[in-house]
Order: structure tokens, then sequence, then C-alpha cells
């Protein structure tokens, strides 16, 4: 297992456009927000707030690695020789999530050491918002495995990369404050997983850890939820295949 | 002896029957060729006998194991090279061999005489350290077949090697298909009357999804009254000379 997620790992990490999205575009937002903020001061755009949320909005694109991945094995006929080898299905699903975990934190531990010379307040709640991102990236990037499994390369560019990372942040909270919008919106919002993840890295970074708990549990049953709708999704077309 | 035996096998696809009461018989060391038109039921009976998909009906017995039953145990005895190449784009040679001997467990001392061994068979030497995806398709197509024989595999199915390569690849693909010749069983589906007759040992007509012949170059010849394969191959499957 540990090899070919360690293939999976070398996949992405060579792939320049994964990198310079994964990457680059969060901490692109995270200085044109902090130049923003300078020059009209927007309180959700401070640098304590705004963090948090860009890692959050920058965990989006492990779905779109992963999914991207998973479609391109499926197309290519790399998959069917490897079905034909003694690697099970907990190998590939395996193969496919682990090495996307230390990428998300890698991108995390990045976003918030950016932060820091912009005015970040350096503390240990760092480590523990970096921590509490886990449940998050394991959600985003079961996403990926699931529209992987079911959607071809060219719809999971569409699907993850365009439409996922736009509602990921639109309903994350981060770049306007749902109460003003309120309705419909919010209740959309708050039943899905983002706005509690930008929310829960922002009360671990403030060391508000009672709030921390109450976000903590919907992010983690939608994970588990996830993970297993895609378990079932990629092992279901690994036998039609 | 006999390695692969299929008894009255049948694939179908909702109302398509893709292979209609296969039985095939065919034998340890020898390359055998499943040759047809498109459409025929080769890729399909090459996916069953590899336990890439599930007959419908009917059982394929391979290394003595039935491909329905004991398809953990046909795994290990085979090696595939699917149509489409079959390589990791963004690794280079030497990774892609790495892949597939970590996949199989093998040491570094052994993964590393693997890969001097193949990479010698196939003039891999001056591209290992190449990104896989940027190859050529000759070069694709060799990387995908030296990844098939990392386990050392008993039969080894390819499927249309030479689909799609120019003529000066095709005849160095030929070349390496020959020097496994009698070590290993082949199993080459294709639609090039040419490659089949410069390649194989016996050679099985397939149309829609059934066998209409089986023999050798000559034998397949002498049924058709004709000296020319190629003339034989249109006799059989279009006025059903068998």
């Amino acid at each position: 297992m540990m090899t070919f997620a360690k293939r999976c790992m070398k996949e992405i990490l060579r792939d320049p456009i994964n990198l310079g999205f994964g990457l680059g575009f969060p901490l692109v937002l995270l200085l044109l927000l902090s130049a923003l903020q300078t020059n009209i001061p927007v309180s959700l755009f401070e640098i304590d707030t705004l963090t948090p949320g860009i890692t959050v909005f920058g965990l989006s694109f492990m779905t779109l690695f992963s999914a991207t991945l998973v479609a391109k094995d499926r197309e290519s006929a790399l998959l069917q020789r490897l079905y034909t080898t003694p690697l099970t299905g907990a190998d590939f699903i395996m193969g496919y999530m682990f090495p996307l975990l230390p990428i998300a934190l890698g991108q995390t531990v990045i976003c918030y050491l950016v932060a820091i010379p912009l005015g970040l307040t350096f503390s240990v709640n760092i480590v523990y918002a970096v921590i509490g991102m886990i449940p998050m990236a394991v959600f985003n990037i079961a996403l990926g495995l699931l529209c992987g499994s079911i959607f071809g390369v060219k719809q999971v560019g569409g699907i993850c990369g365009a439409l996922l990372t736009n509602l990921s942040a639109w309903l994350s909270g981060v770049w306007f404050d749902l109460k003003l919008v309120g309705g419909f919106f919010e209740k959309i919002a708050n039943a899905l997983p983002f706005v509690h993840a930008a929310e829960l890295e922002k009360s671990l970074f403030s060391g508000d850890f009672e709030l921390a708990g109450t976000h903590i549990l919907p992010i983690f049953l939608y994970s588990v939820a996830v993970t297993a709708i895609a378990v079932f999704c990629f092992l279901r077309q690994m036998k039609k295949q | 002896m006999q390695i692969i035996k299929t008894t009255e096998l049948v694939k179908r696809y909702k109302n398509i029957t893709a292979v209609d009461k296969l039985d095939l018989e065919i034998h340890e060391g020898e390359l055998f060729s499943l040759l047809g038109v498109n459409g025929a039921g080769k890729t399909t009976t090459i996916k069953m006998l590899s336990c890439l998909t599930r007959p419908t009906e009917g059982d394929a017995f391979v290394g003595g194991y039935s491909v329905t039953k004991e398809s953990e145990q046909v795994k290990r005895l085979i090696g595939v090279s699917p149509q489409e190449t079959a390589v990791a784009p963004g690794l280079s040679v030497k990774e892609n061999l790495e892949l597939i001997c970590g996949i199989h467990r093998f040491s570094k001392e052994k993964t590393s005489a693997k890969i001097a061994e193949l990479s010698d068979q196939f003039s891999l030497e001056d591209v290992l350290n190449r990104k896989a995806g940027k190859l050529s398709g000759g070069w694709q197509r060799r990387v995908s077949i030296a990844m098939a024989l990392i386990s050392e595999p008993k039969i080894l199915f390819l499927d249309e090697p030479t689909l799609g390569l120019d003529v000066i690849a095709r005849h160095e693909l030929w070349g390496a298909i020959r020097s496994m010749k009698g070590k290993i069983t082949i199993i080459l589906t294709t639609h090039y009357m040419e490659e089949a007759e410069a390649l194989s040992d016996c050679i099985g007509i397939m149309k829609n999804g059934k066998l209409l012949a089986q023999g050798t170059v000559a034998e397949l010849n002498a049924k058709a009254k004709t000296n020319d394969f190629e003339s034989a191959f249109v006799s059989i499957v279009k006025e059903g000379v068998v």
C-alpha cells in the first residue's frame, strides 16, 4: 500500500498546476486580502480571522487533486493493470487518501507561516489549529475520491475545480458574514461542513476550545459519511472494471 | 501441457453477447494469438482470463485455477499489458518499474536486479530516468510490457500490443516479444494478420464472440485452401470456412 501511496504523492507533487493552484492560490488570496485590509479595514479580513478561513478554503484543492488523480487513473489503463496485481481495494483507497493528508497539513502550515510576518498572532494555538484541520482534510480528500470514482477527468475539473472551490468559499463565511445574507442561504451553509470548519479553525486559533467542540461534530460526521460513500463508490467501479 | 482452458465461457453486457460459449485450450510455453476484427471479443476474453471482468456463464482455468473462484491464485500467475498504455505518466521509467516491484514486495536487491534485467531485455537503459508520460507510444508499450513481466508471470497477456505504433516501433516490439517466446506462455490479441503470422505458435480466430478456428498458420491456410494467411483469415471470417 505504501508503494502505491508514494506513487500517488509523486504524481500530485510533480504536477506544477497542482502546486501552483493548491499552494499558490490560497497564499495569493492571503496576501491580497491582507493588503486590502491595510487600506480598507474590514474586521472579517483581519489576519487572525482571515488566515484560519484561508486554510479551510485551501483544503478544497485537495478534493480537486484526489478527484483528478483517481479519474485520470481510471481513464488510463494503469488501474486496470494494478487490479491484476495483489493490491486490494483497501490498498487503493488508503493509497489515494494517505499521501494527501500530509500535503493538506503542509499547505495549512505554510499558510500560517506566511501569515506570521503579515501580523498573525504567534502562539501554540497554531499547532492546535493545524491538528484541527485533519477531519476536514479527510472530508475533502474523501470527497475527491468519491468524485474521481464517479466522474471523468473533464467533469472533475468543472465540478471539483470550479464548482466545489466556489461553493466551499461562499458557504464557509470566510469572504462575507453569512448573517448578512441570512435566510435559506445561511441555513444551507450551517447544514454543510464548510462554515463549521472555518469556525473550528478560528476558535482553535483563538484558544476557545469549548466553541471548537461544537463545530467538530458536524465535520466529523460529514467526514465519516463521505468516506464511507467514497469507499463504496470506488469499490463498485473497481468491480465494474 | 494445457495452461489455459475455458469451458463455455460467456460474457454478456445487457443485450450484447461479447463472448459466446468460448471453448479454448492454450498450451504451456506457446505464443497464442487471438485474432479478429474489432468487436470480435478478444479483449473481453483477455479481461475474463486475467480476472478483470467476471464471466456471465461458464468458467476458465488458468494454471489450473478457476477465474471465478480462485482469482487471487490466478493473479499470482499472470502479467497483463492492457490495450492502452498502462504506465504512471508522472513517474520515470525506473520509478514505474520500482512501483510494480514494490507492489510485489520485492527486496531492494531484487528490485535493482529486476530493473537491470528488464532494462537490458527491452533496451530501456537510455530512458530509465525519463518521465514515462513523455515517451513515444512505442517506448511506453515497451515499458508497459516490462512492467507486466516484473512479477515473473507464467502467463503474459498482451492486449493489442502494437496498436497505433509505426512500422519501426512495431518491428522492434516484435523483437522484444520474440525474445520471450518459449520462456513463458504469451496470449496476444491483435487484428494485424502479419503480427499473428510472424509471432504465433497457434492462432485462434474470433468473430462475434465465437472461436471460428484454431491452429497454426499452416493448419489455418490448409483449412481455407490457400497459401496466403490473409486470404485464409478472410475466408474463415467472411465465408465461415472452418
